[in-house]
């Protein structure tokens, strides 16, 4: 009988992502909610400030950052949580895949269906929060280096987390000091944008923030998760 | 013996101390497999077995003592081992939102399995009829099946098994015993954590955990 | 060389070793802190610019120096214990955390009442030194609550440690902030090309604070081991030993 050697890296790294991709859409909630939240994080700010244009042009970058961190955090919780339930987890670590490549493949799924759809919606917001159309395009640049980031940073955090209890509000706690930088140069850079002022700079440093992200934060979640499971 | 031949020694452990917390679970196991052995561990309910099969794995860190696998480390040759290697637990390790097929479609990008087996091994377990259903509405006992199809799909050669018996009725101990008869005569290696009795061959090795 | 920093990693041999090394660090720590202080505060001259201002130097200084110090040992008692599974570089990082976070609250407090007279506000938002120090001041919370979250102290221990080796690229951010960025906190005194550029009157009390401060937190920190040290180690027999032998 002959076997089948080893399916290669990217086999394994794409069948976790596709999975991940079909487990969600089998609950859709896992999808909207977190774009429900992100929606209504947006609408509080104008109800509790009053709807002064200028104002709100003002701090509509910062809300729409804010708000999508906050949504973040809550979608991150479940991210290992039902593979340390139903043993999928043993299962994934004892895989003659590379373990950091799986949890790479998890994060990506994850950003696809938590970060992603922030990123389309946002224009959105930032219309009803007057912001000039020249700021969209910036926003949605840094939005998107900004939430990849933060999956993957979440990663870390949901993987030193996962079945601990009340693992959700410290996971939050965990995550959020490594994402102020995000934060800070996200939104300080579309406010840039509103002034026409150069943006590139903040670009660039969420562009490396983000890749010092992908080359470290799945080798400490798997490393995380081979903890947590013990 | 004189004549015999020598079989490559596949699983060995030497000095396996394990603590829970603050307990010390057990102290000092040591073991050694070849092709064709089997190794049962048995003891009550909380006397470590899981843990020892948990640590074997390479899941669970071990205080003291180390475990090879063809004479090299598990741990530092992580790869090697766990591709020779498949786990079966209580908790299955499927999504009970997928399908059956979905989820044994899912195995085959992890680890290699025997090509074009499916149907066969689906029918000796008999759970061709059930390839669409998401597993969620599977019994456990039909679920410790899918499990089961999991390790008859594998080309590993070490089978790690916790609570074999469980959730399944009279026929299916019998199936799963034959299943593991089977491995072991092929040349496989199998360990097997049980409260209750399982009588394999007379070669069986046991370690009884109090 | 390697058999010596075997034995210090034996939980009773440290915690001997510890005992007797503490009066030493304590006792010269606060000499050298009396130093500083009386020199820093009554006999340095006034600066050109602050006046008598800047003398909150001689406390916000050592604090933020120690807070990164104390993180920094963190992190690499973390990878020890991690990589080599020395049971006693965990306890060495879960001993320093505490000290670690009072002496960043230390720096953040200091930092703020000198900012008032400096720049006419108790905190700047916008500054990158403040924020990462305050950055690593929730670094400092995470790795505590995590600790206390999980029960199992291997486990938790472990976990941690990933935690903090995480965090460790903020270090060298908080220091290199004020070169990258611009801020409104001055840049690098001592630290720098061309060494010091500070009058010497003022360097060496602040020299001498420094050390003090350091060597006074070696003595805290090896206290803080020792009780660690013998709490993980409480069912063991030389600590039982050591109790009952001592009770007779």
């Amino acid at each position: 009988m002959t076997s089948s050697s080893d399916p290669s890296l990217w086999e394994g790294f794409a069948a976790v992502i596709k999975r991940d991709l079909l487990l969600a859409f089998r609950r859709p909630g896992d999808i909207l909610n977190p774009l429900f939240f992100f929606a209504m994080v947006s609408t509080l700010f104008p109800l509790a400030m009053g709807p002064d244009p200028e104002q709100l042009m003002a701090i509509g970058p910062g809300v729409v950052w804010v708000a999508a961190l906050l949504s973040g955090l809550l979608s991150l919780n479940s991210l290992f949580l039902s593979d340390l339930e139903d043993g999928s987890l043993d299962q994934l670590i004892l895989s003659p895949q590379p373990l950091p490549m799986l949890t790479f493949g998890k994060t990506i799924a994850h950003w696809l269906v938590s970060g992603f759809p922030l990123v389309i919606i946002s224009p959105l917001i930032a219309i009803t929060y007057q912001m000039p159309v020249q700021t969209i395009g910036v926003m949605v640049v840094t939005l998107t280096l900004g939430t990849i980031s933060l999956s993957l940073l979440g990663s870390v955090g949901a993987a030193l987390t996962v079945g601990l209890n009340r693992g959700n509000a410290l996971l939050s706690l965990l995550v959020l000091p490594l994402a102020m930088p995000v934060l800070i140069f996200g939104a300080r850079t579309v406010s840039l944008a509103a002034t026409n002022d150069a943006v590139a700079a903040g670009i660039y440093f969420l562009a490396a923030y983000c890749m010092l992200s992908v080359s470290f934060a799945p080798f400490a979640a798997a490393a995380a998760l081979k903890i947590s499971n013990e | 013996m004189v004549g015999a031949k020598t079989l490559t020694e596949l699983l060995s452990a030497e000095g396996l101390t394990v603590f829970r917390g603050e307990r010390c679970l057990f102290h000092g196991l040591s073991f050694a497999l070849t092709e064709g052995d089997s190794l049962l561990v048995q003891g009550q309910n909380g006397c470590g077995k899981t843990s020892l099969l948990r640590a074997i794995a390479g899941l669970l860190d071990l205080e003291e003592g180390n475990i090879r696998w063809k004479g090299k480390s598990i741990i530092k040759y992580r790869q090697d081992f766990h591709s020779e290697m498949v786990w079966f637990a209580h908790r299955v390790g499927f999504k009970n939102d997928l399908n059956l097929l979905e989820n044994l479609s899912f195995e085959t990008a992890l680890r290699s399995t025997f090509a074009g087996r499916l149907d066969e091994v689906l029918d000796r377990l008999g759970l061709t009829a059930l390839i669409e259903l998401p597993l969620r509405v599977l019994s456990a006992g039909q679920q410790r099946r899918v499990a089961l199809a999991r390790m008859l799909l594998s080309s590993a050669r070490l089978w790690l098994m916790d609570e074999p018996l469980t959730n399944l009725d009279a026929a299916g101990q019998v199936l799963v015993v034959e299943i593991i008869l089977d491995h072991v005569r092929r040349g496989g290696v199998c360990v097997l954590a049980s409260h209750q009795p399982i009588e394999l061959d007379a070669a069986m090795q046991r370690i009884e955990l109090l | 060389m390697w058999n010596f920093i075997q034995k210090l990693g034996s939980p009773p041999h440290f915690y001997g070793l510890a005992a007797k090394m503490i009066p030493w660090f304590a006792i010269s720590g606060l000499l050298l802190i009396a130093y500083g202080t009386i020199a820093g505060l009554f006999f340095a001259p006034p600066d050109s610019k602050q006046g008598d201002a800047f003398r909150i130097i001689y406390a916000h200084v050592p604090a933020a120096y120690l807070s990164m110090m104390a993180y920094t040992i963190m992190a690499v008692t973390a990878g020890i214990g991690l990589i080599w599974r020395m049971k006693l570089a965990h306890a060495v990082a879960a001993a320093a955390a505490p000290l670690g976070a009072w002496f960043t609250f230390l720096a953040l407090a200091t930092g703020s009442i000198w900012g008032r007279p400096m720049w006419g506000t108790w905190w700047e938002w916008g500054d990158p030194r403040l924020t990462s120090e305050l950055i690593m001041l929730f670094l400092y919370f995470g790795y505590m609550s995590l600790r206390a979250a999980i029960d199992d102290t291997a486990k938790a221990d472990k976990a941690s440690a990933v935690l903090v080796l995480v965090g460790a690229v903020n270090v060298p951010i908080i220091h290199f902030s004020v070169e990258w960025w611009s801020s409104l906190h001055q840049g690098p005194t001592l630290i720098k090309k061309g060494g010091p550029s500070i009058d010497a009157a003022m360097l060496y009390p602040l020299l001498g604070i420094i050390l003090g401060f350091t060597l006074f937190f070696g003595a805290l920190l090896l206290a803080r081991i020792r009780t660690e040290v013998l709490h993980r180690e409480r069912r063991t027999r030389w600590v039982r030993n050591m109790i009952l032998g001592e009770s007779t």
